[in-house]
Order: C-alpha cells, then structure tokens, then sequence
C-alpha cells in the first residue's frame, strides 16, 4: 500500500470532472421538479446526449457542437416525455421509466457505427499565468468550460428560484397548479419549458461523459449517473447549492476510492466502491433534517377543469 | 339613468348535461353590494368565474361601464379592474406572503417595496399582516387577509367575493364587513356570493337570486325576510328540522384530560380535552376551521390513538382501538372530506358502502365479500337519504358533493350507532338536503344515540345541538346549554377576533 501516489491537487481537479454529469444533470431535474413534474427519464436523456454529443463532435470535429447537440439531443428526448404526461396527461412514473428504457435503446442503436473511435478533444482552459500557479492553477483554472457552465448554471438556478419573478411563478406553478391556474398561469407551457430545460441539462451531462470523462462510446455507458442525479435532487432537499455539495462529495468518493483502490488499500474493492453511494446518502440525509419538504404538487397531473 | 358598472345580459353556458347558467341578466352598479344567492349547483360559481374569464359564456354579453367586456383570461380581467376572493383559497402554502401576493400583480414592485405596501394597505383596511410569514402557517382568517390585500393593492372597481365568511368567527365577520363598508364608501363595487343570509341582509344593497342556473328573482336584502329569500332560492317551503323532547341517558362517550401532537405539518395538537356525551344528546363543536377539529375526529374514528383509558364507549376504555374496532363497538364518524377521506373517489357505492358498512352490516364472511347483501345496503342508503344517482355501480367520484355527503352521512347514520361522530356533516349541500340530514341527526338522538356534531356553521349547530363547546388553537372550552348562548358568546368561546382588535377601522 502507498498512499504517497495520491496527488491531492490532481485528485480534486479529478472530482471536479467526475461530479460535472452528475451535477448538469441534477440541477435540471431540480429545475423540472420545482415545476411540479417527477421525470424518472433522467438516464435515458443522458445517455441520448451521450450519444448525440458524440456522434456529432466526431462528424464535425468540433466539440463544441456536440455540445449543442447534446442539448438538443436530450431535450428532444423530454418532449416525448412531454407529449405523454403534459398532453396525453399520462402517469408521469411510468412514463419516466419508459423514456429511461427508450433512450438506452435508442441510443445503442444511434451509436452501432461509433465503438472504438476517438472523438476531438475537448480544449481545456489556458489562462497564462493563472494556470501556471502551483495547486491553484490545476484546480481552478485548468478545466473545459463545460464544467464552469455546470457551477454557473447552479449559481444561475438558484438565483432564478429565489430572486427573479419567473423562478417565484415556477415555484408557485409546482406548489399549487390549481392555484396558479386560478390566477392566471399557463400551468402546461410552464411545465413543458422546465422539461426541455432539465432535458438539456441531462444532455449536456450524457455528452460530458462521452467526450471528456472517458472520452469515448460504449452501450450504456452513463451505468446509473442519471439514477444518482435524481436521488441527489431529492436528498438535496431541493436546493441547488446542496446539489453541488451532493454532486462534488460523490465525484470526491469515487475518485478517491479509485486511487485507493490503486494503491491497494487492504479493504476490500466491493466496499470501496459502494462507499461513495453510503457516503452521500448519509451525509445529504443528515443535511435534509431541516423543514424542507418536496414541491406540494409533485408528481400529480394537472388537469384544467374550468 | 346612470349606466352600471357592470352588466350581464342574457349569459348562457352550457357543460355536457347540464346547463350551468341559461340567460342570465342583472346589473351591479358603482359602489353597489350586491349579492347573489343561490343553492349549491345554482349555477353561482359558474356565472363569477365568466365575469372573471376563467370560463367563456356560450351566448350573451358583458358591458363594463356600458362598453363590450370579454375577459379571455384573468389577467385580463384584473387589467380592467375586476378582483375575486376565491372561496377555496388559491394560495401557495409554501411561499411567504408578499410572494403570494406578487403572483396576483401583473408588474409587482420590488419584494421590499411590495412589502410596505402590503403594511399601509393592511393596516389602512385594518387586516394586520406580516408580509414576511410562510402561509401555510397562517390561521384561515389570515388567509384571508392576504387574498382581500392581494386585490385591493389593485385599486379593484369591481371586488368578487365567493363565500367570503365560512371560515371566520363572528368577530372577523364584523371587521371584514367593516372593510367591505369602507371600500363600497370609496366607490368599490363588490359581488357577494353567499348562502348565509343573515350577511346578506346586514350587508348588501341588492341580491339576485339564482336557481338551477335562472335568475328567478331580484330583492333588497334589508327589506326581505330571510325565510323568503330561502324560499326564493330553493323553489318550495323549507321544512326546519323539528327537534323533540328527549330524556337523556347514560354517558355514552367519555374524554378526559385527552392531549395528542397533530400527526401533520400545519396541524393542530389537542390540548387537555374533557368530553362527555350521553345517550340521546347532541353536543355541537364550533370553531374556525384549522383549531383542531381534523384531530379530534381523527381521536374519536380511531386513526390516531391514544391510551385506552383517554376515550371511553359506555364506561369501556377503546382509546387503543383502530376504527374497525370501535365500529364494532358502535362508535361511528363521518369526517369532513368527502373525496379521500370518507368515500373513496374512484369507488363504486356499493364498494363505499362495504368499506364502512362490513362489520355492522355483517357484509362478510370469513374473509369473504358479500356484495349482494352491500349493494343493498347502498341502495338502502340512496333510497332513504335521496341521493341521486344512476345507481349503485356509479364511482362516487360521479357524484355531486351534496349528494356524496348525503351517501357518507347516510351509510353511517343506518349502521344504527351508539355514539356518531360527524365533521361538517352539511358541508356544500344545499337547503333541503341540509334540513334532511340535520332531522336524521336528530332522529338518530331521539332514538337513543349520543352524536357529536363538530361544524363550522353556527346556524347549524344552534339548531340541532342541545349542548355548544367552542375549539380553539387545540383546547375545547366548557360546554354550555345552546338554548341560552348568544352569538357574541359563542364568538368570544371561539377565541374572539384572532388579535384583530387591535385593527382601527
């Protein structure tokens, strides 16, 4: 065992690119809850992104483009989710489920040509001095600019929800539709537009880890991120600065497991890597113990009868 | 003659079956209280929320201030002037109340300036409100408060106000009229949608009258007896339910020094109850609704329990018994939510009827159902309380809610019980179907049973209950005989106007 092969400076800049899936797509949930809808379809509209992300970096050798079409990808995706809870007023549970099991497939099918290829690297800032700086540079200033736009989104949403009138009508619409509907609302259009948002969230996360984090297309391979990120948003109590907290502890574990699995730590690897899931869990459940409680109309379907 | 404020002319409006409204006309006038009355399903609700532009008349015209008016939604209607109280508030529990009220404005200040306002209107109108509090921490009189300064930080021409005292004692019913005077004395126009007439004739300068979805008649409340304007309203002579001289036997329900924590968020807890109840009384349980009435059914049903000895059926301690047992016993409650509480909405009756009705009415055995014996149970139910509807097979769901609280009170008064517990027993029903289910009440009584009546219309429970106790944030006052109680005393049992005094009007 040799716990001196463990940079601390590389391990934290690590566990900031392993928490950014999880941490795009949790803050779009949050957003997609706050609005009163349960979307389980969170794996699914990652691994689309995923795979659309990838796809399209590799066609046109530009990253950043798939970013975009991440986005696009996985937002498209929601409006199935969409068209079947806001429209055909489906159960939203099952429908989440469905658009989980949908998008796995689809995207084995969109990604057959794409196993084994390298897709363009994604440019990582370079600040001139300011990247240069020993333990400082590395982590603050040494990453891709997805993952700042995955802790500005968080500083935006929750500026949003607690300062602007938009973010106050979304709350209202998620607390009380029937109310909010009473005075005036458009209840539908509010939720639809929290769906495609938290639907390209989850695929900018999806293509995070197909073009950075690992970088390269396997089936499957977001293996339960989405899962974690709806859980987050629960355990989170809501709230997006404890989304990051969530998201950076479990990225912090997972790397840190990995390294000690390196460096052959004497426990055993099936208790290592179930750690960081215990770790989180308890932590954010302890957080959780203060008033908060869930969006009073999440989950339930909206039907105006006037 | 001067042109009114508003003016409906022939307002049509049908829905599949039924046709809500059918050429209505009547005119509100500047600074004019004008009523309108009618009986649950009259067609009142309908007709108000046209004028507000949640719903579009089929045929006929609106004129506000003799030009066309067509609201296409509510923020239109708010554009022009028009605010509306709604009778189920349309507040989020969860946000504080400046935030509640910026989500009624159409370009609300900034939060701290929107605060102050919400002060000077609050204190102007004498509503004291905090505008930072969480509303669902708010008693219903203070909800309230925050609908009213929600419209009236609108300068509103016309203040719609849907059932508007439900939920007040008789104090806060004083200082919402005094409001309500103040604003007609600036020129506000209100619409007053009630039941209760006696408010009427105190308050207003005009009513109409709605039935089956006409306008059958127009008065001046304070020249019309409130019997009439009942008759006007119903279409026939309304019976008043005839109580007898009864002797009154053992104590059938005993609660001493009972104290529970409300099991939910925004409940009550109860505090050191002392009840007793004998064979072939009526004890009636006044209050605001939010005291602990929710909590004291749910101790008496079962669904919270307590120690065995804290409750006490005939001398026998059932405190630790679930519902099902103390049915078995014969204590039986009717709770007030029709939908999901005492019925279970996507039910048949016949199912609803098993659900409560199986142990007394023996409708199984060994575990099995009889369903030939509980369909007529339910048909017994429908035949001797009136309930209409298709028949048994309908989801109770289907049913309007007067004749879904007839079927809920119905299926417990014919399991014969010992003690009844009903909760609003005629809540949202009209008239007649009121007075049939306060005379089965008092039938029930004058057989012999102990029955507890907790409701918030004082009317009510002055005319059916031989003894009057108030709820108050938990604690239950000492009860007193109803036949020498005045309103002022019930008002001051129900703990007076909630820190209202201090509300210069």
């Amino acid at each position: 065992m040799d716990l001196s092969s463990i940079n601390p400076v590389l391990l934290i800049a690590s566990l900031m690119v392993a928490a950014t899936p999880i941490l795009l797509a949790a803050i779009g949930e949050l957003v997609v809850e706050k609005a009163g809808v349960l979307n389980l379809g969170v794996e699914g509209m990652m691994i689309t992104g995923a795979i659309c992300g990838f796809a399209i970096a590799v066609e046109t050798g530009s990253p950043w483009l798939g970013f975009g079409g991440a986005a696009i990808g996985g937002a498209a995706l929601s409006l199935l989710f969409v068209l079947l809870t806001q429209v055909a007023l489906a159960n939203q549970v099952a429908s989440g489920l469905a658009l989980t099991l949908f998008g796995l497939g689809l995207s084995a099918l969109l990604g057959q040509r794409y196993v084994g290829i390298k897709p363009p690297p994604t440019p990582r800032l370079d600040i001139p001095l300011l990247g240069d700086l020993p333990v400082v540079g590395p982590i603050l200033f040494g990453h891709d600019l997805i993952l700042y736009l995955g802790i500005a989104l968080i500083a935006a949403v929750w500026a949003a929800l607690k300062y602007s009138r938009a973010g106050l009508i979304l709350r209202a619409v998620g607390e009380s539709h029937d109310a909010a509907h009473a005075l005036g609302y458009k209840v539908v259009r509010i939720r639809i537009l929290a769906i495609l948002f938290g639907g390209a969230c989850a695929g900018l996360g999806g293509a995070y880890i197909s073009l950075v984090r690992v970088p390269q297309w396997t089936e499957g391979m977001t293996a339960g991120v989405g899962w974690i990120a709806l859980a987050l948003v629960v355990f989170a109590s809501w709230k997006p600065w404890r989304v990051l907290l969530g998201a950076y502890l479990f990225g912090g574990i997972t790397v840190l497991q990995l390294n000690l699995q390196a460096a052959g730590v004497a426990i055993p690897v099936e208790y290592l890597a179930m750690s960081p899931y215990l770790i989180t869990i308890l932590v954010l459940v302890i957080l959780s113990k203060d008033k908060s409680r869930a969006p009073a109309s999440l989950g339930k379907i909206f039907h105006a009868s006037h | 003659m001067t042109v009114p404020l508003l003016s409906l002319q022939g307002l049509t409006k049908a829905y599949p079956g039924v046709v809500a409204n059918n050429n209505v006309s009547f005119d509100i006038g500047t600074g004019q209280v004008h009523a309108l009355l009618g009986e649950n399903g009259a067609g009142k609700s309908t007709l108000v929320k046209m004028i507000y532009g949640l719903v579009k008349p089929d045929s006929g015209v609106m004129l506000l201030n003799g030009s066309p008016y067509a609201p296409s939604e509510p923020r239109a209607a708010r554009a022009d002037g028009i605010a509306m109280v709604f009778q189920h508030f349309s507040l989020f529990d969860a946000l504080n109340v400046a935030e509640n009220i910026a989500l009624g404005m159409e370009t609300p200040p900034a939060m701290r300036d929107l605060a102050k306002r919400i002060r000077e209107v609050s204190e102007t109108y004498g509503l004291p409100l905090d505008p930072f509090r969480t509303v669902g921490d708010l008693s219903a009189g203070e909800r309230q408060r925050v609908e009213i300064i929600r419209c009236l930080l609108q300068d509103p021409k016309l203040l719609i106000m849907d059932e508007p005292t439900s939920v007040l004692t008789p104090q806060e019913v004083d200082i919402l009229f005094e409001t309500l005077r103040k604003l007609k004395s600036e020129g506000t126009a209100i619409l007053y949608i009630s039941h209760k007439l006696e408010e009427i004739r105190a308050l207003c300068d005009h009513a109409t009258v709605l039935r089956l979805g006409e306008n059958v008649g127009e008065c001046v409340p304070a020249d019309t007896s409130a019997r009439d304007m009942a008759e006007l309203m119903v279409g026939t002579t309304l019976q008043t339910p005839e109580r007898s001289g009864r002797d009154l036997g053992d104590v059938a329900l005993d609660i001493s020094g009972l104290s529970v924590a409300s099991p939910g968020e925004f409940g009550t807890a109860l505090k050191n109850l002392h009840i007793t109840v004998r064979q072939g009384e009526v004890l009636g349980i006044g209050g605001v609704a939010g005291n602990g009435q929710d909590e004291l059914l749910a101790v008496l049903s079962g669904e919270i329990q307590t120690a065995a000895d804290a409750v006490r059926l005939n001398g026998q301690p059932v405190g630790n018994l679930g519902p099902t047992a103390r049915r078995r016993l014969g204590l039986l409650t009717a709770p007030e939510e029709r939908l999901g509480h005492a019925a279970a909405p996507d039910m048949s009756l016949t199912e609803n009827a098993m659900l409560t009705g199986s142990v007394r009415e023996s409708l199984e055995r060994h575990g099995f159902l009889k369903w030939r014996e509980a369909q007529g149970f339910a048909e017994r139910i429908i035949h001797d309380f009136d309930v209409r509807t298709p028949g048994p097979d309908n989801a109770a769901r289907s049913l309007s809610g007067g004749n879904l609280q007839k079927f809920v009170i119905g299926r417990e008064v014919l399991q014969r019980p010992e003690v009844l517990v009903v909760n609003q027993p005629t809540w949202g029903v009209d008239a007649s179907a009121a007075a049939a289910i306060r005379q089965a009440i008092l039938d029930l009584a004058a057989n012999g049973a102990a029955v507890v009546c907790i409701s918030q219309d004082l009317d009510e429970l002055m005319e059916i209950s031989d003894r009057f106790a108030a709820l108050n944030e938990g604690r239950l006052s000492t009860p007193r005989d109803t036949r020498d109680l005045t309103i002022d005393e019930i008002g001051l049992m129900m703990g007076g106007a909630h820190g209202m005094e201090v509300a210069h009007v």
